[in-house]
C-alpha cells in the first residue's frame, strides 16, 4: 500500500480570532497551530491500511509555510514514513490553486490511495480533495465515515441528509475522511523521537491567486446579549409567548 | 441572457426543499446581473415539484434525464453539470452546500477550472462582480470574497437563504435534455435511510440539541418528544461531548467538528456552550438556552434563556408546544 496523505496546518480550534491590521487575514500572533483535526483521521486511516497490508509507505504532503514542517513532524510522529512540504508563505483563498499544486506533486506517484481530511477547520473550503481527484482523473469519495478495502476495490459509507450512502469504487482512489472513521492515535514518545530523523523534503512552490479575491475578514454579526426569561418550568409559558409574539418563530 | 444556472437536487423523484433556497439565491444574483435564472435538475424522468420553481424566480427549468440519474452518482452528475454549464456560458453556477452539493460543486469547478466559494451565507453583485460572504474559522469570522471565475461557482449553506416567492410572468419553460450515459467508476450501491421521518440537523428549521446536562443517553427521549411536538419540522442535535461519549451519532453533532446549522429556532438543552459548539450554531436566527448554571457561556449568546432543571423545563415546554399545534 502506497498512500499519500495531504494535510494542513491550521489554528487550534480554541483560537480566539483576531483580525490582522490588513483587515483581510488572521492575526497570527500568539496563535497555536495544529494538524487539521479532519486530517488526523486521514493519517490514522493510512497507517492502519499500511499496517494491515504489512508493507508500503505513508507519505505526508503539506502545502504551507516553513512552520508547517512542525505539522508534518506531528504526522510522522504518528507513524508516517516521510514528508514533503510544498513551501509557500501565502496559501491562496482559491482552493483550486491549492489543488493544482498538490496534483502536480502527486501526479505519477503510483499511489494506491490519496487521503485528505474532508475539510480544513480554518478556511472551511471543503473542496481540495475532490478537486485533486478531478485534476488527476482519479475516482473520489468524499466525507468517508466507514471504509472497507479489498483487492483493488473499496466500499465506503458517507453521511447524507437523513441517511447513509454506500459507495463502491476502484483503487487507486482519492478519499476524504469524516470524523468517526477511526480514533486517531496519540504519538508515543518513541514516535516523536523517530519523527525527528525521518526524511522531510522541502520544495518551494509559487501559487497564483486564482479566481478568489479576499475583500475582507470580518467579525461575525454580534448577537445582542440575551435575556433570562426566568427560572424553572414556570418560565416556560412566557418563553413560548416571546417566541410567538416577539421573535415570531412559532 | 441567462445569467445564473441553479443546480437543484431531487430524491426519489421529488425536488428537495433546499432547491427553493438555491433558486432564491439565484434570483437575487440574476437581478443584480440583469439576466434570467435557469434551474437544472437531473433525474430519470420528470421531477415532482419543478412546476413550483417559477414561483421562486426561475425563468426556465431544464430536466436532464438519464437512466443513471435516479440517485446521486458523483462522476456522471459532475460530467453532465459541467458540460451543461460550459455550453450555457453562464455568469454564475449555484449549488446547495448540502451533502451532495459539497461533493458535486468541487468536481464541477475543477472540470471547468474555475474557483468555488463553498458554504456561502450571503451573495451580492457589486460593480458587476459577484461577491460572497462565508463563515470561516468555524463561524468565528466572516470572509468576504470577490469571484473572478467565468462562471463564478458558489454553494449556498442550507437554511440560510429563506425561500422568497418572486413569481415570474408565465410558467417557466420546461426543457427535457437527454444526457448520454457514461459509466462512472464511483457507484452508489445503496442509500440506507435514517429512522423514518428524521430531519437532518443541517436542514431542519428547528434544532433541539442536548449536551452533558442530559446525564444519560436515554434522556434524549425528552428532546425527541419535544421535536415531535413541533410536528416533524424539528431535528435533535448533540454537543461534541455526548457524541464523543457515544451517546449520539456523529451525524447529529453540532459544532466545529460537526455540522454548522442555521435554523430558525435553536434550542440548546444542558449545553454549557464551549466555543466549538457556539461556532456551529451562532448563525441560528433565534437561540433558546436551558441550563441549570446561570453562568454558562451559552446564556451570553442566546436570545432567551431559562435557568433551571431541564428535566422539569423540557416536558413543560413540550406540553406548551403541543397546545400550540393542538
Amino acid at each position: 500500500m502506497k498512500i499519500a496523505v495531504c494535510i494542513k496546518r491550521v489554528p487550534d480550534s480554541e483560537t480566539r480570532v483576531k483580525i490582522a491590521p490588513d483587515g483581510k487575514s488572521l492575526d497570527e500572533a500568539g496563535v497555536k497551530f495544529v494538524l487539521n483535526p479532519y486530517d488526523e483521521f486521514a493519517v490514522e486511516e493510512a497507517l492502519r491500511r499500511k499496517e494491515q497490508a504489512g508493507a508500503g509507505e505513508v507519505v505526508i504532503v503539506c502545502l504551507g509555510p516553513a512552520a508547517a514542517q512542525e505539522t508534518i513532524r506531528s504526522a510522522l510522529a504518528m507513524g508516517a514514513d516521510r514528508g514533503v512540504l510544498l513551501q509557500t508563505d501565502k496559501i491562496p483563498a482559491d482552493g483550486l490553486e491549492v489543488a493544482k499544486a498538490l496534483a502536480a506533486e502527486l501526479n505519477d506517484g503510483e499511489w494506491d490511495l490519496i487521503l485528505f481530511g474532508k475539510m480544513a477547520i480554518d478556511d472551511y473550503n471543503h473542496q481540495v480533495g475532490p478537486m485533486v481527484a478531478e485534476l488527476l482523473g482519479l475516482p473520489c469519495v468524499t466525507a468517508v465515515a466507514r471504509l472497507d478495502l479489498a483487492a483493488g476495490t473499496g466500499t465506503a459509507e458517507r453521511e447524507i441528509e437523513g441517511g447513509i450512502e454506500v459507495v463502491e469504487f476502484p483503487l487507486p482512489a482519492v478519499l476524504t475522511t469524516e470524523k468517526g472513521l477511526n480514533e486517531p492515535r496519540y504519538p508515543a514518545l518513541k514516535g516523536i523521537m523517530a519523527a525527528k530523523k525521518k526524511p522531510l523534503a522541502t520544495k518551494p512552490v509559487a501559487l497564483s491567486t486564482g479566481g478568489i479575491e479576499v475583500l475582507a475578514l470580518l467579525p461575525p454579526a454580534e448577537r445582542k446579549e440575551g435575556r433570562i426569561v426566568g427560572e424553572g418550568p414556570d418560565a416556560v409559558p412566557e418563553l413560548v409567548r416571546l417566541l410567538r409574539e416577539d421573535a415570531k418563530v412559532l | 441572457m441567462t445569467a445564473v444556472l441553479a443546480v437543484l437536487e431531487q430524491r426519489d423523484g421529488a425536488l428537495r426543499k433546499v432547491s427553493h433556497e438555491v433558486v432564491t439565491g439565484a434570483r437575487r444574483l440574476a437581478d443584480g446581473l440583469g439576466g434570467a435564472v435557469e434551474a437544472l435538475i437531473l433525474g430519470t424522468g420528470p421531477v415532482r415539484g419543478t412546476d413550483q420553481l417559477a414561483k421562486y424566480g426561475a425563468d426556465k427549468v431544464v430536466t436532464a434525464t438519464g437512466a443513471a440519474f435516479g440517485s446521486y452518482a458523483p462522476e456522471g452528475f459532475a460530467r453532465a453539470v459541467a458540460e451543461h454549464a460550459k455550453a450555457g456560458e453562464y455568469l454564475v453556477v449555484l449549488f446547495a452546500a448540502s451533502a451532495t452539493g459539497k461533493d458535486l460543486a468541487p468536481r464541477v469547478a475543477a472540470r471547468l477550472r474555475v474557483a468555488l466559494a463553498m458554504d456561502v451565507t450571503d451573495v451580492a453583485v457589486e460593480g458587476g462582480a459577484v461577491t460572497a460572504t462565508r463563515p470561516v474559522y468555524a463561524g468565528k469570522a466572516l470572509l468576504r470574497v470577490k469571484l473572478g471565475g467565468a462562471p463564478a461557482i458558489l454553494a449556498l449553506r442550507p437554511s440560510v437563504f429563506t425561500p422568497v416567492e418572486r413569481p415570474r410572468p408565465g410558467a417557466a419553460a420546461t426543457v427535457a435534455l437527454d444526457v448520454p450515459e457514461g459509466g462512472g467508476r464511483v457507484v452508489v450501491k445503496q442509500v440506507k435511510a435514517a429512522a423514518a421521518g428524521a430531519v437532518d440537523v443541517a436542514e431542519a428549521p428547528i434544532v433541539i440539541s442536548g449536551g452533558r446536562g442530559l446525564k444519560e443517553p436515554v434522556n434524549f427521549k425528552l428532546l425527541e418528544e419535544l421535536a415531535r411536538a413541533f410536528g416533524g419540522s424539528a431535528a435533535v442535535g448533540a454537543s461534541r461531548a455526548v457524541v464523543d461519549a457515544g451517546w449520539r451519532p456523529h451525524a447529529d453533532q453540532v459544532g466545529q467538528t460537526g455540522k454548522t446549522v442555521s435554523p430558525t429556532l435553536y434550542i440548546a438543552v444542558g449545553i454549557s456552550g464551549a466555543i466549538q459548539h457556539l461556532a456551529g450554531m451562532r448563525t441560528s436566527k433565534v437561540i433558546v438556552a436551558i441550563n441549570k448554571d446561570k453562568d454558562a457561556p451559552i446564556f451570553k449568546i442566546c436570545d432567551y434563556g431559562i435557568v433551571g432543571d431541564l428535566f422539569e423545563i423540557v416536558p413543560k415546554l413540550t406540553d406548551e408546544i403541543k397546545k400550540l399545534h393542538g
